[in-house]
């Protein structure tokens, strides 16, 4: 790991850091910011998850759909007393409003980061729009990390004050193709810096323990703290329609089926027989059944050895982190006090 | 070569307004070989504009030229008294081409026929693809001469990233992933390791970002005695 630099042991000192640090399984969730100026949003889904987890993930115009700032989100979670990890793509700025943004996200309170590529603008609301990518995620990471560790700008000039101290994570997709390349692509990310790692969401085990078989092999677990991702399904269709659509994820037929068996009673019927009620319990069936796999799912990954802790999307669903956390036996989340820092 | 496409009759139309005498003027280069903008097109859109102004009641006098390239003053001079004759030229080039043309003859008002589309080559009869994007500062020698910029989406500089499936980009079924070209390139002559450098942050100074580019070659100029004496 990177030397700290705080004179406290911590990169950041953020929660997520103290953590992981200290061996515990770390928990953390997604929240997705509104498509409006209404920070009550925020406040009452971070309402729903506090307590439950150890930081919670605000996207960043997430599918390029805008939506209010990570940071400005992030800055409500720390008044209500939690931790964000904001995430920053790369899609909509450049170097400069990169670094700038992220001093102002120090200033706020902010210590967590998740550089990201960002989705392409064109499955966004604003498909015309013209895309940035002055620098990847790779060369992202890299840069908060010297920014934090080095005191520099990504031009390489000397910043005086305050460094920003985020600690820093970037995202992995366990199946996204090429596959064979993925361990290593990983591999990049640490070396450019990664504290830690977020993964696509997992619903297969097997593949997923071939994957972290290829990791353990590198030694990359030893160098950064790896969060499977997991997300509880809403329904069959849910399912199905990920498992066609979405690059990098796999879903065993054994899940949908179980997802199908909840929705048995109501199998059958055409759509026009159910009543609004039936339509009521079938959705709840499904629910019931997404959260017992995830569940199922993050007992599973708990067991695999260089698994650092979950990530859970529970996308528009932020009810489900709740039991999720306590069915996985997770809660209450630990804590580890931050010691006062050295004086010179 | 430079990759360009006919814009619609219609806007073609819009563009060359009430002007009543119009020299269409394709290019014999580029725009030529992609079918877009040379003598045969030039001659079409000329008969195009001349009939549909016929049909719109008010008939415009469109005749046509091609020069072998709009993009250098020596043969635009060739056309020097057929452009001061009419209203509007109406440059089948690449955007080089207008430009060239409203630089070379100031007076005169020139409108584009074509949208210039991009650098690229033809794969097959009738299709073309991007291949270069003129960032000033070629990468092919790291990346198996397969160029990340032009043909990543997101112009990645260190692979993939996690949207393509089965060698696709995650935007389009039809564009494969410059990553995996890469990647299955590299893999192919046994170089893989080289993807596991990390590419630091591209200097686009030499891109469009630095600003409109020039090339000054002392060697190729000409002294001012010489120009002097010509």
């Amino acid at each position: 790991m990177t030397e700290t630099i705080n004179g406290n042991g911590y990169l950041s000192g953020s929660n997520l850091e103290r953590i992981l640090k200290a061996g515990h399984f770390a928990v953390t969730a997604e929240l997705g910011p509104p498509q409006s100026a209404d920070g009550n949003v925020i406040r009452h889904k971070a309402g729903l998850l506090k307590g439950y987890c150890d930081a919670v993930n605000l996207t960043d115009n997430q599918t390029a759909i805008v939506r209010m700032s990570s940071i400005g989100a992030g800055t409500i979670l720390v008044q209500e007393g939690l931790e964000p990890v904001i995430q920053m793509v790369c899609r909509d700025r450049n170097r400069l409003a990169m670094q700038s943004d992220l001093l102002g996200a120090h200033a706020m309170g902010i210590r967590n980061l998740l550089c990201l590529s960002g989705d392409h603008q064109v499955f966004g609301n604003h498909p015309g729009a013209k895309n940035v990518y002055d620098i990847d995620s790779i060369q992202m990471v890299k840069m908060v990390s010297d920014m934090r560790d080095k005191h520099i700008f990504q031009c390489g000039e000397e910043m005086k004050g305050q460094q920003p101290c985020l600690f820093v994570g970037a995202a992995e997709s366990p199946f996204a193709h090429p596959i064979d390349f993925r361990p290593y692509r990983l591999a990049k990310k640490v070396k450019a810096g990664a504290n830690f790692i977020q993964t696509q969401l997992v619903y297969d085990i097997n593949a997923f323990n071939d994957f972290m078989k290829k990791v353990r092999e590198l030694g990359i677990h030893k160098d950064t703290y790896i969060l499977a991702g997991v997300g509880p399904l809403k329904s069959p269709g849910m399912a199905n329609y990920m498992k066609a659509n979405v690059p990098g994820i796999l879903i065993p037929d054994e899940i949908i089926e179980r997802m199908k068996e909840a929705g048995a009673p109501w199998a059958g019927k055409s759509k026009d027989e159910l009543t609004p009620d039936d339509k009521k319990a079938r959705a709840e069936a499904w629910k019931e059944m997404g959260i017992r796999i995830c569940i199922e799912l993050v007992k599973e990954l708990r067991q695999i050895e260089g698994v650092a802790g979950v990530h859970i999307m529970a996308i528009e669903w932020e009810e489900a982190i709740k039991p999720i956390v306590e069915g996985a036996g997770l809660y209450p989340r630990p804590v580890v006090p931050l010691p006062a820092p050295q004086t010179a | 070569m430079i990759v360009a496409e006919q814009k619609s009759l219609e806007e073609i139309k819009s563009l060359v307004g009430n002007a009543e005498k119009v020299l269409v003027v394709g290019c014999g280069t580029c725009v030529t070989v992609c079918f877009a903008g040379g003598a045969r097109e030039a001659a079409i859109v000329s008969a195009s504009l001349r009939m549909s102004s016929k049909l719109d009641g008010n008939p415009k006098e469109v005749t046509d030229v091609t020069v072998q390239r709009q993009c250098e003053w020596e043969y635009l001079d060739e056309i020097a008294a057929q452009v001061e004759a009419v209203d509007v030229v109406l440059s089948l080039g690449c955007g080089i081409g207008v430009q060239a043309i409203a630089e070379h003859f100031p007076n005169t008002w020139v409108v584009p026929g074509l949208n210039t589309t991009f650098l690229g080559l033809p794969t097959e009869q009738g299709t073309w693809v991007e291949r270069c994007a003129a960032c000033g500062d070629c990468l092919l020698g790291l990346t198996g001469g397969i160029c990340p910029i032009a043909r990543c989406s997101k112009s990645l500089l260190n692979g993939p990233c996690g949207g393509s499936i089965d060698g696709h980009c995650e935007i389009d079924d039809e564009i494969p992933c410059g990553w995996q070209l890469i990647y299955d390139r590299l893999n192919s002559k046994g170089k893989l390791d080289m993807l596991m450098d990390i590419q630091p942050p591209k200097n686009w100074s030499t891109s469009r970002d630095g600003g409109p580019r020039k090339i000054v070659r002392e060697d190729l100029r000409l002294n001012e005695k010489e120009e002097s004496g010509s």
